[in-house]
């Protein structure tokens, strides 16, 4: 009797919020996803980084199904990811993403871009989503853009924006593929401050990025990825100061000579 | 001349006639063809292979085999209607939802992926994607094309006049077994009221693109 009881909550071992169980993914012939499994904590700040091609991006996709899996299990918060429809729906409402070339929404204004998820998919009151849209504005520093479009801002501050509508959904997790890879070098900084200080907070957060600078200040761990494969999985500083693996010092030291 | 100002009046009434037909049917159509783009991009296989047959069909048919099955074919399967008028509002609406269907699945196209993913991914549904964030990028590029296919279904309209309904061509046809001796003005009078309807539209495309253009 208690046996069946507590067999009836097959929850994700530990406390992880996000966990992949023997991933695989296919594109035709291209194995992108090799048996990948990785469980993320809460709280936790984990870093994917590799060279192009690496599956990385694929990876963090998958976390909220933009991209589908042929195999294997992924589960955010214990909840095991749905097929398509309301459920999936409901799920991807728990995690924010934000993208490599922003994708704000070119026919509503700043303001709109931040509110539209809670007001149309949480029901929250316009009031109350606009109320709330602008506080997070001014956190990522762009409140005095609120009425404009997004073409008219720079990149670093519609990536900004990015940020603050992912957050205005209050995700469990967010998720960040290359989010300054599109970025002049002289807005990468006001981006990954942002992160930074969300990371500081406590938000759990998987990170894809080519940005060592902030795998070092803001991550908790630092997962390499090379051909479909997790290779290495340690904090910073043990993966930046010695790599076990021959593809993660031979990257590294293509990065170092630059 | 004359033959033309004599029958102003049966001239106006085919001009309401096919007025009214056009309206309707341009209505319905829409509505038909937007609901078919959805659905050519919905992410439910049988939604997309429907639409895909319904589109492909109807599109590389002419449209007078639309007007057979609706007048004809229909009300044998047990789909009666008291006036021709309803069969020629149905074929019309159902061939050129198709055509309409094909240009909103091109504005659909038009919009960027990211636009759907990022819509997705802060947990909108697929109806909520599609109204909230496709369709209205999407409508910019396909106003000018949706109005070419108004002004065709406006000429097409005249189809009718063959399935004994009495819009402005067959009101023409009338008035040129009349005056066998003037069916040249008779006929040029028909043109220049099908002109008056299909005109302005073609202005209304025209203006519309200009401020299109601008807008980017």
């Amino acid at each position: 009797m208690f046996a069946r009881f507590s067999l009836m909550t097959t929850q994700v071992p530990g406390d992880a919020l996000v966990s992949l169980k023997a991933v695989n993914k296919h594109y035709g012939q291209l194995h992108v996803l090799k048996d990948i499994n990785l469980n993320v904590r809460k709280g936790e700040v984990v870093v994917v980084i590799g060279p192009s091609g690496s599956g990385k991006s694929t990876l963090c996709r998958a976390i909220n199904r933009l991209e589908t899996i042929d195999d294997g299990k992924i589960a955010i918060d214990g909840k095991e990811l749905p097929e398509e429809g309301k459920e999936l729906a409901r799920l991807r409402a728990d995690v924010g993403m934000v993208f490599q070339s922003f994708n704000l929404f070119a026919h509503k204004t700043i303001l709109e871009n931040v509110t539209l998820g809670p007001i149309k998919v949480k029901g929250v009151p316009k009031e109350q989503a606009d109320k709330d849209a602008m506080a997070l504005l001014e956190r990522v520093g762009v409140g005095h853009q609120a009425p404009k479009l997004p073409a008219q801002l720079s990149g670093g501050q519609q990536q900004r924006v990015a940020i603050a509508r992912a957050l205005a959904m209050k995700p469990k997790v967010m998720l960040f593929d290359e989010p300054t890879s599109a970025l002049d070098p002289e807005m990468i900084n006001e981006v990954l401050d942002v992160m930074i200080q969300l990371a500081k907070e406590g938000m759990t957060m998987i990170v894809v990025t080519h940005e060592m600078g902030f795998a070092r200040k803001a991550a908790d761990r630092v997962v390499f990825m090379a051909d479909g494969q997790i290779v290495e999985d340690a904090t910073p500083e043990e993966f930046f100061t010695n790599p076990q693996s021959n593809r993660a010092k031979d990257f590294l030291s293509k990065l170092l000579t630059h | 001349m004359d033959v033309i100002i004599e029958n102003l009046p049966l001239y106006w009434e085919g001009l309401l006639r096919t007025l009214f037909l056009s309206v309707v049917s341009g209505i319905i159509a829409l509505i038909v063809g937007t609901l078919l783009a959805a659905a050519r991009v919905s992410p439910v296989a049988a939604l997309r292979g429907f639409s895909t047959v319904y589109v492909e069909v109807l599109r590389n048919t002419p449209l007078t085999i639309a007007f057979f099955f609706a007048a004809i074919v229909l009300p044998r399967l047990g789909v009666t209607f008291q006036q021709f008028e309803v069969a020629a509002i149905i074929a019309l609406s159902a061939y050129t939802a198709a055509f309409i269907a094909e240009a909103v699945r091109s504005g659909v196209n038009s919009v960027p992926l990211g636009q759907a993913e990022a819509a997705r991914s802060i947990g909108m549904a697929f109806g909520q994607v599609l109204s909230l964030i496709i369709l209205p990028q999407a409508l910019r590029t396909v106003i000018p094309p949706l109005i070419n296919i108004l002004i065709a279904l406006v000429k097409n309209s005249s189809v009718a006049g063959a399935f004994f309904v009495l819009e402005l061509f067959g009101y023409g046809r009338q008035l040129a077994n009349a005056h066998g001796d003037q069916v040249m003005t008779v006929l040029l009078g028909v043109a220049f009221f099908y002109l008056l309807l299909t005109v302005p539209l073609g202005i209304l495309a025209s203006t519309v693109e200009r401020k299109v253009a601008i807008a980017r």
